[in-house]
């Protein structure tokens, strides 16, 4: 969609330069949560803050709505500083935080009405989005009479969401908006959150499924320990990454010790037990010869699987290598491990 | 879900807020109002328990009444009254409130809104205040028709009082939050001042059954202007003179408003500085 955005700056929506967040005492008890982000996010464009719980994403999106000062460097959004000028930048966007923030003992649409009392265009008549069309997007208004303390997780998060979107903002901020709902669920909020980009709404979101980046993100940065490791689009992200080839080689083996693979040019093999994983940065090539070979010698590779790179990949690859290189614990205690998390909602 | 095709994308940048702050306030309020309707215990505490004090205040006041000879009875009871009404409706209940809102999260969740701190701090306080206006009205026409009080000598001097206790006491409450983990541990945060406030500005005990040096003392303390300017208003005398009509109570007033203004920018200074917006982690 083109359409020509006179005010400027013209198209960048969010500029992030240099920023730190610490949290504590300038000595070893406090903590550098954000240390020096620097990202971009142009007009119209959906913008996915990737990473590990605890490397930041959290901390940085709270600088960026100006719900806290930075430590330092610098942070515009819509040309304002959000902190400092919070009451010009307000009317124009929408955020919905990690965890919810409404009284238990209202019901979804008492909590509703307050808050299109509170924000701009959200009223019938003053041409943004009302409360009805916004429990209508998030397909809550069956439940407009239920208390938010009985409303499910999922649903808490779409009210969540709904809140978000009243008054139909230019600017969308969303902390991990799809976590604790179900497939279905996360299912109509991604077709949500992309007709909302395609209508030309900006979008910037954190999340830790890579699969929602994947889907969603028209560019991606994944953050570790407070730095931002790696951003582009995801084919940006995972170019250079090698592909995988795993495969296992069969019980009978054992007894051809001196059964060696072939040479792969290339390709960097590691032996766990039968086990065998092999990257390589030319995936057709590398197969070739490894299924030749196994023919040759009329082996059967158990559990065979070659993939091409991929953002889960590049990920894993970006989590591990930072982990060797940094011994110190997470500052924040895992709730579960993040990989495994991240495998299990992997295709 | 169903995505309805919206008939503009977004609304344009150049589009005025549609907000006002007196808008947000209200907007804020109503909600608020709603949850301590559902809230049995805070409603008892702010409601009940005052009225409930009347009895307790009728006998401490009867005793000093022995000793101490002169005493305006009447005028020391709506005082005590009045004071406890305002203490627990605007200040016990208001801390609460305020705690109870932080740890859910949502004085957090609404500074991502269009509402400033002011309006947010503010909205939150809007059924305490209405509701500690009502009671007092009640306390006043009560006085009024059974005891068979004067109408006020100075009504001007009771509104200031009256604003000025309603601003320190909002500020006091949103300040004493900022130091309390959990809605029930208000109890315990919030009774420094409620010990001090009882016995030392004139609700349990009138300053003028002090003696001169504690009495000043106690003109001092941060809610004494406030509560012995409602009193000045009313009854013409703070009890440290002999009754005057409108004109005279001007001068008895103004060292009053001076340090009662002074103590309300003390607390609204320290409380914009020091309040908490999310909980501990």
């Amino acid at each position: 969609m083109e359409t020509s955005h006179p005010q400027p700056p013209a198209d960048h929506v969010i500029e992030v330069a240099g920023l730190h967040r610490r949290y504590g005492p300038a000595d070893p008890a406090g903590f550098d949560a954000v240390r020096g982000v620097d990202l971009t996010v142009r007009r119209g464009e959906l913008f996915a803050l990737l990473g590990t719980n605890g490397a930041g994403k959290t901390s940085t999106m709270e600088l960026i709505e100006g719900l806290a000062a930075p430590t330092g460097g610098q942070v515009r959004v819509l040309g304002h500083d959000p902190y400092r000028e919070r009451g010009a930048l307000r009317p124009r966007i929408g955020i919905m935080l990690q965890e919810g923030g409404f009284p238990g003992d209202l019901t979804v649409a008492e909590t509703g009405r307050a808050w299109a009392g509170i924000t701009s265009g959200a009223r019938p008549g003053d041409g943004g989005r009302t409360l009805d069309e916004a429990l209508a997007l998030v397909g809550l208004t069956g439940r407009r009479g239920v208390r938010v303390k009985q409303l499910s997780g999922g649903e808490r998060r779409r009210l969540d969401l709904a809140v978000a979107l009243l008054g139909r903002p230019e600017v969308l901020f969303l902390d991990e908006p799809s976590t604790g709902l179900d497939p279905e669920a996360r299912a109509a909020t991604w077709r949500l959150v992309r007709d909302l980009r395609a209508q030309g709404t900006t979008v910037l979101l954190t999340t830790h499924y890579l699969e929602e980046a994947e889907e969603l993100a028209d560019r991606l940065a994944i953050m570790h320990r407070g730095r931002i490791v790696t951003t582009g689009t995801v084919a940006e992200v995972i170019a250079g990454r090698p592909s995988r080839i795993s495969f296992e080689l069969p019980e009978r083996e054992l007894e051809f010790a001196d059964l060696t693979l072939p040479p792969l040019a290339g390709a960097e093999v590691r032996a766990e037990g039968r086990r065998i994983t092999v990257q390589t940065p030319r995936l057709q090539d590398t197969l070739t010869e490894l299924l030749g070979w196994a023919a040759r010698h009329r082996l059967a590779l158990g559990g065979l699987d070659a993939r091409s790179a991929s953002l889960e990949e590049a990920f894993l690859a970006i989590a591990a290598g930072a982990e060797e290189q940094s011994p110190e614990p997470p500052a924040v205690p895992a709730r579960r491990n993040p990989l495994r998390k991240l495998i299990g909602s992997a295709r | 879900m169903t995505t309805a095709a919206p008939a503009a994308p977004v609304r344009p940048a150049t589009a005025a807020p549609t907000t006002t702050p007196a808008g947000r306030i209200l907007a804020l309020g109503r909600a608020e109002a709603t949850l301590l309707l559902r809230n049995r215990s805070a409603l008892f505490i702010a409601v009940a328990l005052p009225l409930l004090m009347i009895g307790a205040l009728r006998g401490v006041l009867d005793q000093q009444a022995e000793k101490l000879a002169g005493l305006d009875l009447d005028a020391a009871l709506v005082n005590g009254v009045v004071g406890f009404v305002l203490m627990f409706v605007v200040y016990y209940n208001l801390t609460s409130a305020y705690v109870a809102r932080r740890n859910e999260l949502v004085l957090k969740r609404l500074r991502t809104g269009e509402a400033g701190d002011l309006e947010i701090l503010a909205g939150t306080a809007v059924p305490a205040v209405a509701l500690g206006l009502l009671m007092c009205a009640l306390v006043a026409v009560g006085g009024a028709v059974m005891m068979h009080l004067p109408g006020p000598a100075n009504p001007l001097l009771i509104v200031a009082g009256l604003a000025l206790a309603l601003v320190l006491l909002i500020a006091l409450a949103a300040l004493s939050s900022s130091f309390t983990k959990t809605v029930e541990s208000a109890g315990i945060t919030t009774l420094p001042l409620m010990l001090v406030t009882q016995f030392g500005s004139g609700l349990l005990v009138p300053l003028e059954a002090m003696s001169d040096r504690v009495a000043d003392l106690c003109r001092l303390l941060p809610a004494t202007p406030a509560f012995e300017l409602i009193r000045l208003g009313w009854f013409g005398t703070d009890g440290s003179a002999p009754a005057t009509g409108f004109a005279g109570t001007w001068a008895e007033a103004a060292p009053h408003l001076a340090v009662g203004t002074l103590w309300t920018a003390v607390a609204v200074w320290t409380t914009l500085r020091v309040f908490r917006w999310e909980p501990r982690r």
